[in-house]
């Protein structure tokens, strides 16, 4: 009796979990246009010369990576089809798809991914730069197989080959002679991808339609996708509203309208897809500066700041709190197990400031600090001032400085003319990339956005670093990354507040837009509209 | 005739030492803002090294002394080459030619509007004094003065765009649509109506207070009173005696306007995504792209100071008093 009926109540949990699973996976319909609300507009169409969020926005969607990602960072085939990587990590093969054109009608062949890497990659991207200097040849054996030696083992390569990191751009088109940086191609981009670029009203719209020649037939979808540049935004949200945008990306909408739009019947909002980019907030430290230079102030500062009530005030509950320089989303290398120094404690806070030497003065202040606002959301003045007040409750004394981001840039990175600074980091998929820039002491440069600007230098730390950043065994390299968090949650060089949950708000009749880490820098070819 | 083209080219040639000085002014101006394009695009990629850094002041030019940098770029100018711009990856020219009808199409539609609905609510006001009319009228003239514009822009948007759902909300057409010739410019209205309403109420109501004003004053003149005394009837007197003396103000204000107008309206072109102008340059302030910015404000200095010299030839025509020599 008992067997009987836990068979028929897992037959019928089956019959309903098939029905479910069918009808989250109906059939795509083909045909429709998407259309994008986008701000702001980007400079270029092609995230290899430029890495800018909203370049990459668009053109992944006509350009193509080597690989994809799952929401596990795992590899998938996309211009690759396969690929091997030798036991010592100093060999990779790639076969790369046959059949493919480009836009234009050209073949795509193994000399494009060698014209893209040498010349483009490792030349002219900032992160390219770093990821392929170890590459000391790139052979192309036949038109379908590239062949990477290096001279060192570097495990972030296979992260970094997505349509938005390391995006192949036709040979025919680029290497002509002309100065890469007038060239025609930024603007009238010709790919392997989905969608073929058609036109570009600058500050209007750019236009895309189906490749109707795309590889993985019958994607893509879509006919069509208007990325329509509206730069209010309270007209993005009305914009969404009327049905005249059906999709934006990264909370494109004043973060206290985002629940509101979600609320309504026709639209949803989408926290995933992200992961790729790991876009952090964190308060970063000048340890130029008197009472920053001191480890107890600095532990201080951390423990003043309650993570919790910033996220659920200020950005509407869109973030998770961090412990440490990792964030959680790295499922690979993130370990919790590191010295607390970032529970909500004012006590401890103040008593960490006594015993740096700071007493309370007059007026219960002990000692004041600049802390740098940068105009770049909506976001950024409340946190500043929650800041402030947090740190005015253990006697820091904070004076905000408001800036647009050229300023910003010239003040921080280049003067080095701050104290404390709010900022966004992409952490990217592996430490070695997004995170090692702010703690590694080599990365101390002037001038250099987005290096280590709290000029923080640790032996200890610096071994660790490197030692990942050739380490070919997967275990060894996680312990250094266990080394490097401990070390970082201790010596809290600069202070990580939270992990931002970006939201991509959308009509409910746009499909399949998230599917892997990646999100909104797919290529959109799953994308359908439901009838 | 003769004296007129002397003194159009006198004042044409004494154009050009002006537009220079303008040019050299921003310059100078816009290089004391912090950071420059390099700083702005390496901050948006949002990750960087020296040598990338590096490598784009190079590129655009950045590397060099200020001095040098001005000096190519009046160089360039004197030749009419308004230069390039890295940010969008195009010459200045091309770019601000693309965005010149937007502009223009705009702003002429909500200049005639301001001006005809200005001109003829001060009138009607004027000739209605101290009346109901007259009270509604200076009212609502009040009310456009004073409520910021870009939210009536927005409060247009709530009601005919989200809640009526009778005009689009943003953009200058439908794109993808293929709307040919008469179905676009239909199209094109309906998408310029709302911003174009929005930017002519401002200015509507600075017409209408000026000329209510300035019909009242005339009003009081002597020959006003002796037109009156002989017996005119009083819409003859309106028109044809106190309208054409009251409009010199006007003409003033209106030359002005047609001075700001390919700087457009920033915040109305924000809010209905109109590709115009007023954006560009807008834009360009924070991305630091000073050759397209040095280009618009050198055309805006053009058109301002062309606009000065057809409002001084219009003053002589309203009023036979003025000559120039």
């Amino acid at each position: 009796m008992h067997t009987h009926l836990t068979r028929r109540a897992t037959i019928a949990g089956l019959a309903l979990s098939t029905f479910a699973s069918s009808m989250a996976r109906a059939e795509p319909v083909k045909g429709g246009v998407l259309n994008v609300a986008l701000f702001p507009e980007p400079p270029m169409a092609v995230s290899a010369f430029n890495s800018s969020t909203y370049v990459g926005l668009i053109s992944t969607k006509i350009f193509d990576g080597l690989v994809t990602y799952t929401y596990e960072m795992k590899p998938e085939p996309l211009l690759a089809t396969s690929w091997e990587i030798a036991p010592d990590g100093l060999t990779y093969t790639f076969k790369l798809r046959p059949n493919v054109k480009w836009h234009d009608g050209k073949p795509f062949t193994s000399a494009d991914v060698k014209y893209s890497l040498e010349k483009v990659w490792s030349k002219m991207h900032p992160r390219g730069r770093t990821t392929y200097q170890n590459v000391t040849s790139v052979e192309t054996p036949d038109d379908l197989t590239i062949v990477l030696k290096l001279s060192k083992p570097t495990p972030i390569l296979m992260k970094s080959l997505s349509s938005y990191e390391s995006q192949v751009i036709p040979k025919h088109i680029f290497d002509d002679g002309t100065d890469l940086a007038k060239h025609p191609g930024m603007n009238a981009p010709i790919g392997t991808g989905p969608f073929v670029f058609k036109e570009w009203k600058k500050g209007e719209y750019i236009l895309m339609e189906r490749n109707p020649n795309y590889w993985d037939q019958p994607k893509p979808y879509l006919d069509k996708i208007v990325w329509k540049i509206i730069p209010d935004a309270a007209a993005r949200a009305a914009a969404l509203e009327t049905g005249e945008a059906d999709f934006t990306a990264f909370s494109a909408v004043s973060i206290s309208d985002i629940k509101r739009l979600a609320s309504l019947p026709k639209l949803a909002a989408e926290t995933r897809g992200y992961e790729y980019l790991a876009p952090l907030f964190l308060l970063e430290l000048n340890n130029r500066n008197e009472y920053l230079s001191k480890v107890e102030v600095r532990q201080a500062i951390s423990h003043a700041i309650d993570r919790k009530f910033l996220i659920d005030n200020v950005w509407e509950g869109y973030g998770t709190a961090l412990t440490g320089p990792i964030p959680p989303t790295n499922v690979e290398y993130y370990t919790k197990d590191v010295p607390d120094t970032v529970s909500y404690d004012p006590k401890k806070a103040a008593e960490l400031l006594d015993k740096a030497g700071y007493k309370v003065g007059a007026g219960g202040k002990r000692f004041k600090l600049r802390l740098e606002v940068v105009a770049v959301s909506d976001t950024m003045a409340p946190s500043g001032e929650y800041i402030k007040q947090a740190l005015g409750k253990v006697g820091i004394d904070v004076e905000l400085r408001n800036i647009d981001l050229g300023g910003f840039i010239k003040r921080v990175y280049s003067d080095y003319d701050f104290d404390m600074t709010m900022n966004v980091i992409y952490a990217m998929p592996d430490p070695t990339i997004g995170v090692q820039r702010l703690y590694w002491s080599k990365n101390i440069k002037q001038g250099v956005p987005f290096a280590n600007v709290s000029g923080y230098s640790n032996p200890d730390m610096d071994k660790a670093l490197e030692g990942a950043q050739t380490e070919n065994d997967p275990a060894k390299r996680k312990a250094m990354f266990v080394e490097m968090q401990k070390i970082a949650a201790r010596d809290v060089p600069l202070t990580d507040l939270f992990y931002i949950k970006y939201v991509t708000l959308h009509n409910k009749r746009v499909m399949d837009h998230t599917t892997g880490a990646e999100g909104t820098y797919a290529n959109f070819a799953k994308v359908y509209l439901a009838k | 005739m003769y004296r007129v083209i002397r003194i159009v080219r006198r004042r044409l040639l004494q154009m050009i030492p002006v537009v220079l000085g303008i040019v050299v002014f921003n310059f100078a101006l816009l290089h004391l803002a912090p950071g420059d394009a390099v700083d702005v695009m390496a901050g948006e990629a949002g990750a960087s090294n020296a040598e990338y850094v590096a490598q784009l002041r190079q590129q655009y030019g950045l590397d060099k002394p200020l001095p040098v940098q001005l000096g190519n770029y009046l160089w360039h100018v004197v030749q009419l080459d308004l230069g390039y711009s890295y940010r969008h990856n195009r010459p200045v020219l091309g770019l601000i030619l693309e965005r010149l009808p937007a502009t223009l199409s705009l702003m002429l539609t909500a200049l005639s509007l301001s001006i005809l609905l200005g001109v003829g609510l001060g009138v009607l006001a004027a000739w209605r004094v101290r009346t109901a009319t007259d009270t509604v009228i200076s009212i609502f003239a009040l009310l456009s003065y004073a409520t910021p514009t870009f939210w009536i822009g927005l409060m247009f948007i709530l009601l005919f765009g989200v809640t009526l759902g009778w005009l689009p909300t943003t953009g200058m057409e439908s794109v993808g649509a293929g709307y040919k010739g008469l179905d676009r410019v239909v199209d094109i209205g309906r998408h310029m109506l709302l911003p174009a309403v929005t930017l002519a109420l401002f200015y509507m109501a600075i017409y209408t207070r000026l000329m209510r004003a300035s019909m009242l004053e005339v009003y009081g003149l002597d020959y006003v009173r002796t037109a009156q005394a002989k017996g005119l009837a009083g819409g003859k007197i309106a028109f044809k005696h106190v309208l054409r003396n009251a409009l010199l103000p006007v003409v003033t204000v209106a030359g002005l306007q047609v001075g700001s107008l390919l700087g457009g309206s920033v915040l109305v072109e924000t809010v209905f995504g109109w590709p115009g102008l007023g954006r560009l340059a807008y834009d360009a302030v924070f991305q630091r792209d000073f050759n397209t910015l040095l280009g618009i404000l050198l055309l805006c200095s053009i058109v301002v100071v062309l606009a000065n010299l057809v409002v001084d030839m219009l003053y002589a025509v309203l009023d036979p008093r003025i000559e120039y020599q």
